[in-house]
């Protein structure tokens, strides 16, 4: 699979590491989520069928977390952005 | 029919008249007490053993495709009983002894063979931790011993032991750990539970439960409703998205898991090797082919194929332990699709929803566990309560803070 870098171009799979699911940027806060909240953010998954978002670390290049929309059936990628840019329109402070 | 030489001798002089099909291709019933969803190993194993153990015969297993299309015939085929854990060690110990006596107890030749397994030490570390590792394996009845490079020799010339990143120090052996003809599991478990009235309903996808008061009374498939007192889903690979269409979502992540196959060669690899200082595992097969795999590629899919990447990883990891398969070819290469779970460890348990039962998360270690998953998943259908070597594979173990974690990974699927 080749990921279409928003700042570096394209670049091989093989050098990011894959986190998961990109809701996982909507991390509850910890203060105040209920503990079942909190069990559904750390372990239950939509395990999706299809497209996919998710969370790309570029370890091996400039070390961005991306968030790349991916078909799991076909593995085909179709959108890439920097994961901070999402997570800002998600009114995340940084 | 019963399987025997002498069955065969018969045959021989008769012309092969007289072999009837292996099982039965049946039209579903309206209802049953027990549907099965998913006709793969694990499945054909509760089915098995609900029958042969239970006395529940009134049961039907439901396949989207042909039986065992899935994983049971995608592995690579090992047979060990090496865990760590409590809550897994025992389960796996048992599945072993189950499949010690697989081949007379359901009269098909499975082809098990306990050639051994040698998982290599490369460091001081890693040594304690094997040692740990095989009183554990040794508290729950099973058989480990430490051995030193000059007993591997013996064994394994030609592996590279002055290696000056990955010096072999030693091994853990565990001589009745081995390999099994995975086709034939499937096929052996389907014959032994249709003789016994199981209906084998195939090419037969579910497409929805039948949902009453809460509670699951059956399933709605490609050929109409079948209601049943209990739904039990066993669908590794895909459980996320069946368990779906009864609301639900699982601690569960889909991924790939590729396995490769090497031209025929002469007999070399006694048993199973595998690599510590990286992930590789290789056997020899019967037809003299290296059978052989290593990492999950890492990303959610769906896809029954993997990427070139871990293609070359897996190979790198086995040139690095035995140089010499750098001159033998690739004959085939597949992948299968794995339930990875948040600890690395399966659940056999039923779900909040009355009637309705789940097996699932066995990552890429299910093969392996095909009896001991069986004989438990009926244990628990047919009298509501957990095996005592299936007690710990709970749904709600990460709500109580009780994972069972091998790795000690945390919550990363991709990484067990």
């Amino acid at each position: 699979m080749i990921i279409d870098h928003p700042l570096l171009g394209p670049r091989d799979a093989a050098e990011f590491v894959v986190k998961g699911d990109a809701s996982l940027i909507g991390r509850p806060d910890g203060m105040t989520a209920s503990p079942e909240d909190m069990h559904d953010y750390m372990y239950l998954r939509d395990n999706t069928a299809g497209e996919h978002r998710e969370l790309w670390y570029h370890e091996q290049g400039d070390r961005s977390w991306l968030v790349v929309t991916r078909n799991t059936l076909t593995h085909e990628v179709t959108k890439v952005e920097l994961a901070r840019d999402v997570a800002r329109a998600q009114g995340r402070s940084r | 029919m019963r399987y025997s030489a002498l069955q065969i001798l018969k045959e021989g002089l008769t012309g092969n008249k007289g072999w009837i099909p292996a099982w039965r291709e049946p039209e579903p019933k309206a209802e049953y007490d027990i549907v099965i969803v998913g006709g793969g190993g694990h499945g054909l194993a509760t089915a098995y053993y609900l029958a042969k153990e239970f006395g529940v015969t009134n049961v039907a297993v439901v396949e989207k495709g042909w039986l065992g299309s899935g994983n049971i015939g995608r592995n690579t085929t090992i047979i060990r009983s090496n865990y760590l854990l409590e809550g897994n060690q025992p389960f796996y110990e048992f599945s072993l002894k189950l499949w010690e006596g697989l081949e007379q107890d359901f009269n098909y030749n499975a082809m098990v063979s306990q050639r051994g397994i040698l998982n290599l030490i490369h460091s001081d570390p890693q040594r304690d931790a094997f040692v740990r590792r095989g009183n554990a394996m040794r508290l729950s009845g099973a058989d480990a011993e430490i051995l030193g490079p000059d007993e591997i020799r013996k064994m394994c010339p030609y592996l590279d032991y002055d290696n000056a990143r990955f010096p072999i120090q030693g091994a853990i052996w565990q001589p009745r750990g081995g390999t099994v003809r995975h086709d034939a599991v499937a096929w052996g478990y389907a014959r032994g539970a249709d003789c016994r009235g199981v209906d084998i309903l195939q090419n037969c996808e579910v497409i929805g439960f039948v949902m009453e008061k809460g509670s699951c009374h059956g399933v709605e498939t490609a050929k109409g409703t079948i209601r049943a007192k209990k739904v039990a889903v066993c669908v590794a690979g895909s459980s996320s998205r069946v368990m779906e269409k009864a609301g639900m979502r699982l601690p569960i992540e889909s991924h790939v898991l590729q396995a490769f196959v090497s031209e025929g060669l002469k007999p070399t690899i006694p048993g199973v090797i595998t690599f510590g200082a990286g992930h590789f595992y290789v056997s020899q097969s019967d037809k003299g082919g290296l059978v052989f795999g290593g990492d999950i590629d890492g990303y959610n899919t769906y896809a029954q194929r993997g990427n070139l990447p871990v293609v070359e990883d897996v190979c790198e990891g086995g040139m690095a332990i035995m140089p010499m398969i750098g001159r033998a070819r690739l004959l085939r290469m597949w992948g299968g699709v794995m339930d990875m779970s948040m600890d690395g460890s399966p659940f056999i348990d039923k779900t909040h929803i009355d009637g309705l039962y789940l097996n699932a998360g066995w990552c890429y270690g299910g093969f392996k566990a095909t009896p001991a998953s069986g004989f438990c998943y009926a244990h628990l259908l047919a009298t509501d309560r957990p095996h005592e070597t299936a007690t710990a594979y709970r749904l709600d173990r990460f709500r109580r803070g009780a994972p069972i974690d091998e790795k000690g990974h945390g919550a990363q699927p991709n990484l067990h």
